[in-house]
């Protein structure tokens, strides 16, 4: 019996949402009284396999063939299945991202384990085994109660801070038999942000609507964002007229995220729009309407001109920072 | 090549969400019901296309649904579409649907199945990887861009922080979000010929859930927005640093 976590690395450096997803695994696996084994694939060293020790890992299971440096679900599907094979798994921990939604329904599906997609708290273990997710886009939550025997969840990333610990991991070797079928997906380009934090892990987003009228001006929301360390979001009709990549659009349509803080600069609160970010910690509302329907989902609010508050709020920031 | 449409009836956006029975389930009294927007406006629509462009030779539309779902699966038979499958079960169980529509699904020989990304109401993004698994496809998610060669499929996809160009021989389940194709309206012509179109009703499989809502709950409601005069920005940001502490 145990409980595994499949993990996430970009260029051989685990993702903070990979460590969040270790001390939840490790947190669940203290609850049952078992261990938790986390589980790499690719190209990964074996210093950076231990780190995942001060995050609650006992054991790590690494996958080491080049091929899975390439996402592919059907390969990562396999990894899963014979990590939990081998380590008798109740309890099987993903992501809720683009991996480990592709790849947690594979695995709940091949071993008719029931089921939670994003969840967000800790698994209460007092009748049954239940977990609470975000559903209606926001609006609520659900407790789902998982009957089988093996459990699935992928977790929403941000759920609870990542805290460092003394642990080190065992390292060993997982060996997995995989057919060309498991690679028939071929990888053509891929175009990523390069440096910036992704949206769905940032702790801070700054995020601006039509309010700033237009791409030429996103250079007010930037300089904030970069002053504060913080990545950039946007509402959707600012994505649909391509003044900002569509993998900056929140909302009920786009992204889900859920920052310690969220800054909304020029967006009016569409009820679709919230239900990307009313998950998020404190929430910075910035409108010269005072009638903006965002005003009632926020913590703090300033009515205001964009063009005049952002880059006051920029200085703010950075006399904060000089100080602090 | 034969598309098979997962379609999915969910409230619509504009709902204000209400429970019943102490929280343990959701009053759809005066809910009106969509076709779940990712599968109305995306993979529909791209179905729809291919079958224009002679890519594809038949479009079926499937949903996992009570008789109440009929109204949108007409509604999706008018925007196009041979013909469409209800299978007679309700379920919140992302196994128990996808194991309904992979049982009906493995006898067809569907060479390309179309998923939305999610389902607005349950948020799951479940039901694509799971079907893929049980009709044991390759699985390409939030997709954006699909084009059609011969046997290859390339899609663009969603990864963290950007974006992947893929290729893949059929078959395949893709589950669509934006940009895979630009929402229709059903025309009157359409509509008319939806009437007539096959809606069969198939007895669900015997598959017990895995899963079930035990209860649900309202997010806590903000205490009230505390106003910050837009001179005073050290204000806020004191606020932000000794207050929330998230900075
Ligand atoms: C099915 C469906 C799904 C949707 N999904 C999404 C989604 O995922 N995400 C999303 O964002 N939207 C979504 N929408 C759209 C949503 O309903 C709103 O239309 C959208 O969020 C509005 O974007 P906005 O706030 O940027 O623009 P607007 O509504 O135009 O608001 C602009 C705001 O800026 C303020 N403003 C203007 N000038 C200034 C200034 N100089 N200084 C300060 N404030 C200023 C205005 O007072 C106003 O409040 C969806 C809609 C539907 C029907
Ligand atoms: N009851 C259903 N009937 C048919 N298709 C469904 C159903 N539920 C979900 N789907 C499909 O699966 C996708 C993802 O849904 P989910 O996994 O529930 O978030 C939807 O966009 C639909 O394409």
């Amino acid at each position: 019996m145990s409980v595994i976590v499949l993990t996430e690395h970009a260029q051989g450096s685990f993702k903070k949402k990979s460590l969040e997803a270790v001390q939840y695994g490790a947190k669940i696996a203290a609850m049952m009284g078992t261990s938790v084994t986390a589980v790499a694939a690719g190209n990964v060293s074996n210093d950076e396999l231990q780190t995942l020790g001060a995050y609650g890992a006992q054991k790590v299971l690494h996958v080491a063939d080049a091929r899975l440096d390439n996402f592919s679900s059907r390969a990562f599907t396999k990894v899963v299945l014979a990590a939990a094979a081998q380590e008798g798994a109740k309890v099987i921990v993903c992501l809720h991202d683009t991996t480990g939604k592709a790849v947690a329904p594979r695995v709940a599906a091949r071993l008719q384990a029931g089921m939670v997609a994003g969840a967000v708290g800790l698994p209460d273990l007092s009748s049954g085994f239940t977990v609470k997710k975000n559903v209606f886009s926001g609006k609520a939550f659900a407790f789902v109660n998982i009957t089988s025997d093996v459990k699935v969840i992928t977790l929403m990333p941000n759920t609870s801070a990542v805290v460092k610990g003394e642990g080190t991991a065992s390292v060993a070797a997982l060996s997995v038999s995989f057919d060309d079928k498991d690679f028939a997906v071929q990888v053509q380009q891929v175009s990523k942000a390069t440096g910036s934090v992704p949206l769905s892990e940032a702790e801070l987003v700054v995020s601006g609507g039509r309010g700033l009228k237009g791409p030429e001006n996103w250079h007010i929301l930037e300089d904030l964002a970069t002053s504060l360390g913080a990545a950039t979001a946007c509402s959707r009709p600012v994505a649909d007229s391509h003044w900002r990549p569509h993998h900056e659009h929140v909302g009920q349509t786009g992204g889900t995220i859920r920052p310690n803080l969220y800054i909304a600069a020029g967006i009016s609160g569409a009820i679709q729009h919230l239900a990307g970010v009313n998950g998020s910690k404190t929430i910075v509302v910035i409108n010269k309407d005072p009638e903006a329907p965002f005003f009632k989902a926020a913590d703090y609010g300033v009515l205001g001109d964009v063009f005049e508050v952002l880059p006051r709020l920029t200085e703010a920031v950075k006399k904060f920072k000089a100080n602090n | 090549m034969k598309i098979l449409v997962c379609l999915c009836p969910v409230p619509d956006t504009t709902t204000k969400i209400a429970f019943g029975d102490n929280n343990t389930t959701f009053n759809s009294q005066g809910v009106t019901f969509i076709i779940n927007p990712y599968d109305e406006w995306y993979s529909l629509v791209r179905a729809l296309e291919l079958k224009e462009a002679g890519t594809a030779t038949a479009v079926h539309l499937i949903t996992v649904g009570k008789a109440d779902a009929e109204p949108v699966i007409r509604k999706a038979l008018a925007l196009g579409g041979d013909e469409a499958i209800r299978i007679d079960t309700d379920s919140n169980d992302p196994y128990v649907i996808a194991a309904q529509i992979a049982q009906y699904a493995s006898a067809q020989n569907y060479d390309l199945v179309l998923c939305g990304k999610e389902s607005i109401d349950y948020n799951n993004g479940t039901v694509g990887g799971m079907l893929a698994e049980l009709l044991d496809m390759n699985y390409l998610g939030f997709v954006s861009d699909v084009k059609v060669d011969g046997n290859s499929v390339t899609v663009l996809r969603e990864i963290d922080g950007g974006d992947e160009t893929d290729s893949c021989v059929l078959p395949l389940v893709i589950s669509c979000q934006k940009g895979v194709a630009e929402a229709r309206i059903p025309n009157m012509r359409g509509i008319m010929a939806a009437r007539t179109k096959p809606l069969t009703v198939v007895a669900p499989a015997a598959i017990s859930s895995l899963s079930s809502i035990v209860a649900y709950e309202m997010p806590a409601a903000k205490t009230g927005v505390k106003m910050i005069a837009a001179d005073n920005m050290d204000e806020l940001v004191s606020l932000l640093h000794n207050e929330a502490k998230v900075i």
